[in-house]
């Protein structure tokens, strides 16, 4: 067996959520940090993303992409943190003490390594053509909108002349702009659902600019090519989301690019055993991002898919910090008996933390989550105990399923929780 | 003629009415930063444009770059073909200028990664 290198962190990601948990990490006491990124750089997917308005939350400007990582990538060698860059880690293991993360890459071949804590920062991927079952031939020309961008942006390969775009997700918004920019037509970008699934700012000035129509509840029903897309059939839906016939208009495109959706990229986790939220596709995790998996922590778009990288970066803070008290002082100190889970109803998809552990919250606790639907009207959002007792409620004018929502609760308010549920709702 | 824009200060996202004839007025509105979008957006409307340029010399075959400040919108195009026009040489780093008073509007061209 050879020698198996241990750290104190190791963090799975070089992305925003890795880069801000490593630093956190090491403010936070830690010195034998090490980060693993499968590309050749770091910074993920801003390095792609070089439209601006990143950082507004967090640093109060606006930063492109790249920007936004360079600020923390700089602040790596100061800290110490050590990084494995085109790396690629292939299996995690849980024991009692420690955390094994089996890696592989071109300049060191197959490691074993280890740590006490480990943080999963993976991001997430895009679904796809298959994940969403349009019919037709499958001719060339059809790509998911970041897999365009990343063609377009860093390898300078423009991917197609006349385009359509389906699903209106901040990605293929961002792309229609960008193509219209570098020359394309870009014909129409269609959302099968009755409202757009990106930010506002993103609608106007990536679609509207440029005069792009947006087909809401339509969707793309057939794609015809024999080599290469030739033709493109948008149907309006119903309420069901089944195609209305008689609606159809056609499209003579080269290109499709695919903007419907994101899923966290959880083999790793799964492999090791870490138990995943089937609503967030996300491991779950209690106050402190740290999963079910003892000393294994999450952070980012593993954890669930978030519109503002400002967020991401928060949270990995938040779990490289956490990462550092469990090295430090370790586990948890709340007993099985006093986790509260969170419940929601049917006007809220998930929250994240899904669990507190009420006697570990120093001072409170985040509660990230998204409505399912459109509330235009000023409502509640409230917190209820097993008794029915409302423990909290916050005000919204108005929130979106687009725009992720987040409530503060403070830890003398979880101490008045009696059972052990907290279900949210929304009320209006 | 009044135009209909959606206002993008905030997600709320307000379907403004502005009057160009009535001094600009906004309706539809429910915060003043509405008003001020809104008239903003119809007399001078700007934006950053974003982009990337040719480098030789390093892994990168792209760089991304960026205008430091909103140009003109109706400048965004022809601003389009001189990013198109450059050739850069790594290395670069984020800020170093490339473009300075881009077709007088006072902007710079700025690189946004460092690269080489």
């Amino acid at each position: 067996m050879q020698n198996i290198k241990e750290y104190q962190l190791i963090i799975v990601g070089g992305g925003p959520a890795g880069l801000a948990a490593a630093i956190s990490a090491a403010k936070s006491g830690l010195s034998e940090i090490l980060i693993i990124e499968r590309d050749k750089y770091l910074g993920g997917i801003l390095n792609q993303c070089i439209h601006n308005g990143f950082g507004l939350h967090y640093f109060k400007e606006e930063l492109t992409g790249p920007e936004y990582s360079k600020r923390f990538i700089d602040l790596l060698s100061e800290n110490k943190i050590e990084v494995a860059l085109d790396t690629m880690a292939l299996n995690l293991e849980n024991t009692e003490d420690w955390r094994y993360v089996h890696v592989m890459s071109s300049s060191d071949g197959y490691r074993v390594l280890r740590s006490k804590a480990l943080i999963l920062a993976m991001g997430c991927r895009e679904r796809t053509r298959m994940n969403i079952q349009i019919p037709g031939t499958r001719a060339a020309g059809i790509f998911n909108a970041g897999q365009a961008q990343l063609y377009v942006n860093l390898e300078g390969y423009m991917v197609g002349k006349k385009v359509i775009i389906l699903g209106s997700g901040d990605v293929g918004l961002i792309m229609a702009r960008r193509m219209t920019l570098e020359g394309a037509e870009v014909v129409a970008c269609v959302e099968v659902m009755p409202y757009p699934g990106g930010l506002n700012r993103n609608i106007v000035q990536c679609l509207q600019d440029f005069n792009i129509p947006l087909y809401l509840s339509h969707t793309i029903t057939d794609i015809k090519g024999r080599n290469r897309v030739e033709q493109v059939t948008v149907q309006e839906v119903d309420q069901f989301g089944k195609p209305v016939a008689g609606t159809e208009i056609y499209y003579d495109v080269d290109t499709v690019l695919l903007s419907v959706g994101l899923i966290p990229e959880n083999e790793l986790s799964r492999e090791a055993g870490v138990e995943i939220d089937p609503r967030t596709s996300g491991p779950m995790v209690y106050e402190n991002k740290e999963t079910r998996s003892k000393g294994v922590f999450a952070c980012g778009n593993v954890l669930h898919v978030h519109d503002l990288v400002d967020f991401v970066t928060e949270e990995g803070e938040s779990a490289g910090h956490a990462a550092a008290c469990f090295v430090q002082d370790g586990g948890c100190v709340t007993e099985d008996a006093n986790i509260i889970s969170i419940k929601t109803d049917s006007n809220i998809g998930y929250t994240v933390p899904q669990q507190i552990r009420v006697d570990d919250v120093e001072k409170a606790v985040r509660v990230f989550f998204r409505v399912r639907k459109i509330f235009k009207e000023p409502s509640r959002i409230v917190f209820r105990d097993q008794s029915n007792a409302e423990i909290a409620s916050f005000k919204r004018p108005f929130m979106f399923p687009a725009e992720m929502e987040n409530v503060n609760l403070p830890r003398q308010l979880l101490d008045k929780i009696s059972g052990t549920e907290l279900t949210v709702s929304v009320e209006e | 003629m009044v135009q209909e824009i959606i206002c993008i200060v905030c997600p709320r996202g307000c379907h403004l009415k502005v009057d160009p004839e009535n001094d600009y007025e906004v309706t539809g509105n429910s915060c003043p930063r509405g008003v001020t979008y809104g008239k903003a957006e119809l007399k001078n409307p700007t934006r950053v444009v974003t982009s990337t340029v040719k480098i030789k010399g390093a892994d990168l075959k792209r760089c991304p770059v960026k205008t430091d400040q909103p140009i003109p919108k109706a400048k965004m195009q022809e601003v389009m073909q001189l990013i198109n026009a450059v050739d850069l040489e790594a290395p670069v780093r984020v800020g170093d200028v490339i473009i300075e008073n881009i077709l007088d509007t006072e902007a710079k061209l700025v690189v946004c990664r460092d690269i080489g």
